[in-house]
């Protein structure tokens, strides 16, 4: 079983990063970019085929490890 | 006073605390490897010193702050042993829940290494306790990731308890922390972090030795 988990950072965290992507696109001359947000995304490869049990063991993993939710967002989709 | 300097694969500051404790306290710290699973039997004090553990792979700080040795730290430090984190020390004890908020990107982007000047906002630390209230000392940083943040009630409550420990002195944040803030502790006072390098300000060699007393400050505690 495969899982795609996004990470973003929470509202109102600063995200320097983001910031420098939103001043190069519009240097670039890309207008109209009215904010970037950089997040992460990861690909899970479970041997586990029961999907409530993989969700609940992705879960953990996000909480435990994958995101610091002092500062950070999760979303999980299994395939 | 027993102290033990945690070392994980990527730490690379560990040389100059085990020096600076050796120094002050006259005793030669442990060096414990990351897999072990109990501290040396006695130890009193833990650093976890600076460096690139795992590369910074993930957020700074997070894959060590799992690592075996981390959960004895943790049920230890919850009966008062004494724990001081050194920036990517600091970020690992952050990690670990040990302390609260986040260290992120430094705001400007920029790994920043210089010297930063430091006040003393409370002298009643481990760590700081043959300090002035008050007083400023040298210390150089040398981090990428040493802004510090956290929610707005944390903060009010960290500032109101006085757990801010050191703050950059006005106009020399390099980071963007929030309230200038370089150092806390957490509320029972047995777990500082800090981002400036205090083990870097103590002999001729460094160029100042503001931070022997804080060193000094450890025999007193």
């Amino acid at each position: 079983m495969k899982a795609k988990i996004k990470v973003t950072l929470k509202n109102g965290v600063l995200d320097p990063q983001g910031k420098a992507i939103e001043h190069a696109l519009g240097s670039m001359g890309f207008s109209g970019v009215n904010g970037v947000r950089q997040g992460k995304f990861f690909e899970v490869e479970l041997a586990e085929t029961d999907k409530a049990k993989a969700e609940v063991m992705l879960k953990q993993m996000c909480e435990k490890l994958i995101a610091n939710t002092v500062i950070e967002n999760y979303a999980i989709e299994l395939a | 006073m027993n102290s033990a300097v945690l070392l994980f694969p990527g730490i690379n500051r560990e040389h100059d605390m085990v020096l600076a404790l050796q120094r002050t306290t006259g005793k030669t710290p442990h060096v414990v490897w990351h897999t072990d699973t109990n501290l040396p039997a006695g130890t009193d004090l833990v650093v976890v010193p600076g460096g690139f553990s795992y590369g910074d792979y993930l957020r700074c700080g997070a894959i060590a702050a799992r690592s075996p040795i981390m959960a004895d730290v943790k049920a230890k430090a919850a009966k008062g042993l004494k724990v001081l984190g050194v920036c990517n020390g600091f970020q690992i004890v952050t990690e670990a829940g040990l302390l609260p908020g986040a260290l992120v990107r430094n705001a400007d982007l920029k790994f920043v290494c210089k010297e930063v000047r430091l006040r003393i906002e409370n002298n009643q630390t481990f760590f700081t306790n043959k300090t002035a209230q008050g007083s400023i000392v040298s210390c150089p940083v040398a981090h990428g990731e040493g802004n510090y943040i956290v929610d707005a009630e944390t903060l009010k409550r960290i500032e109101g308890e006085g757990r801010v420990v050191f703050r950059y002195v006005e106009g020399t944040n390099p980071n963007g922390a929030m309230n200038d803030i370089a150092g806390i502790c957490n509320e029972a006072g047995n777990v500082i972090g800090m981002m400036p390098h205090p083990e870097n300000m103590i002999e001729a060699l460094h160029g100042k030795q503001d931070c022997v007393t804080l060193f000094e400050s450890l025999l007193a505690a």
